[in-house]
């Protein structure tokens, strides 16, 4: 694992590369060195998988750049004619069809207001468009869980934060389970949306997922167990 | 593009929680964010941090010409333009709303509250006086950038200090710090702003200190500056909640206890980066 920065040459090779988050192939063909076509386009720890195949970079930021198949926590912010405008925290807001849910069909449509939360997958990320969103698994046209968020609070962090959260492995979310029933929905673009029966629940967890955050108190499984029990919850 | 205001969700919980005194982030409603201040190499230069909030504070001086209308005062200036690096709200070039506000109130509470000497800032009457120009940068936007942003200019000002001159006749001699030592701006008292928020249900209470969800869903907002002398400045109010006198009283003698605190505190951390600034000279 080395560290690298925007514009590094990364020597990537195999028969057949995958390029993950912040690692882009330049397409000149004149190049002659073919090693070289892959740059970097962020600052991070560059990764790779045991087999060379797939590389990519972590890093850590506070601004969202929407991808492809990445699971993100948006706000309607405008109807649309045939759809919704929502708010994902990118540079632009993304598009969602209201044919893009579960069950819809032209005269049943989801019935959103603008301020409602969604939990969305990102369809299409394109650098020259703007982002779609979709509320369904395109194959089996089922929800999996995907839809319109009623109630409880969206907890805003960095973006390591709630890829860390997603990782089946991370501490955080089943010690705060233990303690008290919640449900949470974890957005890669930096939101987390958490529902607990008592108001000083959600608030605990909103503060434990604050202080654990890498970009604020950055504490680790025993400081937030300590924490947790100043809580009172 | 303007920032889309909180979802619906987010404000119901707000609403609700603050209904039963409990903030999100864990506060008692007239709590504030303990300020912590770092202090740079130069003298004038201050971060101030409420929280995730963070403005920094830069001072410098230099010789003008006074006003024709004003030849024995000096001048104080502020810069304070909120760039895009605060929060993606802010635009750069066209000041928002809050920007204005935020500029006026730091005119009122730093300027016109006659917090600075400016009479000690004249060298030479007509001919020289000191320009003192206060930059704020705003770092990061998590609520009130207001206090923050008062508080470091009040501590850099306080902090600063300007080369001693020397007056014979008509000649200026400005020594340089290793020569003499520099000093200090005269400051006749230090205001500091408390900033309360209050919401469209008349029976929330309100709350000091907002943080930025509790700013955008506040429907008024009242700022009060006022120094440890319980001598108050500036009383601003924003938005359309009725306000009787006993609520705008209470709310003084809560920014009274405040500012007696932020005073001590202030006080505390100056001389400690005084001390720490010492150099023997033998």
């Amino acid at each position: 694992m080395s560290t690298v920065f925007p514009g590094d040459h990364i020597h990537a090779q195999h028969v057949n590369l995958k390029l993950g988050p912040g690692l882009l192939q330049t397409s000149s063909v004149n190049s002659q060195n073919a090693s070289s076509s892959v740059i970097a386009t962020r600052a991070g720890a560059l990764n790779h998988s045991a087999n060379n195949s797939k590389w990519w970079i972590e890093s850590n930021s506070r601004r969202y750049v929407p991808a492809t198949q990445e699971l993100v926590i948006g706000s309607i912010i405008q109807k649309v004619g045939e759809g919704f405008r929502v708010d994902i925290g990118a540079a632009h807001p993304a598009s969602l069809d209201s044919l893009a849910f579960e069950g819809a069909t032209k005269r049943n449509k989801p019935n959103l207001k603008v301020g409602c939360l969604v939990y969305a997958r990102v369809s299409l990320a394109h650098k020259d468009m703007e982002p779609e969103l979709e509320c369904f698994d395109a194959q089996t046209r089922k929800s999996e869980g995907f839809g319109e968020l009623r109630g409880g609070f969206v907890v805003r962090c960095s973006l390591k934060m709630c890829r860390d959260l997603l990782d089946p492995k991370h501490f955080l979310l089943p010690l705060l389970g233990g303690r008290f029933p919640l449900e949470a929905a974890v957005g890669v673009n930096g939101r987390v949306w958490v529902s607990a029966k008592e108001f000083k629940q959600t608030i605990a967890i909103a503060r434990c997922i604050e202080a654990a955050d890498p970009d604020g108190g950055g504490l680790d499984a025993g400081e937030i167990k300590i924490f947790l029990n100043t809580l009172d919850v | 593009m303007r920032p889309p205001s909180p979802s619906i969700p987010e404000k119901e919980f707000l609403f609700s929680a603050l209904k039963e005194s409990q903030r999100i982030d864990g506060r008692l409603l007239l709590e504030m964010r303990a300020p912590s201040l770092t202090f740079g190499p130069d003298l004038g230069w201050v971060e101030c941090a409420l929280g995730k909030t963070r403005v920094l504070a830069q001072i410098d001086a230099k010789m003008v010409k006074p006003l024709p209308e004003r030849p024995f005062e000096g001048i104080l200036t502020i810069h304070s333009e909120i760039s895009p690096m605060a929060s993606s709200d802010y635009e750069p070039g066209r000041p928002s709303d809050e920007e204005v506000t935020i500029t006026r109130m730091l005119d009122k509470v730093l300027k016109r509250s006659d917090a600075l000497d400016k009479e000690s800032l004249c060298i030479l009457a007509g001919q020289r006086v000191w320009h003192i120009r206060l930059t704020l940068h705003f770092l990061a936007d998590a609520g009130n950038l207001l206090d923050c942003a008062c508080l470091a200019g009040m501590v850099a000002l306080k902090h600063f200090r300007r080369p001693d001159v020397e007056v014979i006749g008509d000649e200026v001699t400005v020594h340089r710090p290793t020569e003499r030592a520099p000093v200090p701006l005269a400051i006749h008292h230090t205001p500091f702003c408390f900033t309360f928020a209050f919401f469209p249900d008349i029976a929330t209470q309100p709350v000091l200190d907002p943080s930025q969800l509790e700013q955008r869903l506040s429907a008024g907002f009242v700022s009060i500056a006022l120094n440890a002398q319980k001598e108050i400045c500036v009383l601003q109010k924003l938005g359309g909640v009725p306000l009787g006198t006993d609520d705008i009283l209470r709310l003084v003698e809560v920014a009274v206890a405040k500012a007696k605190e932020t005073h001590e505190f202030v006080e505390a951390r100056l001389r400690e980066d005084w001390l720490g600034r010492k150099v023997e000279v033998r």
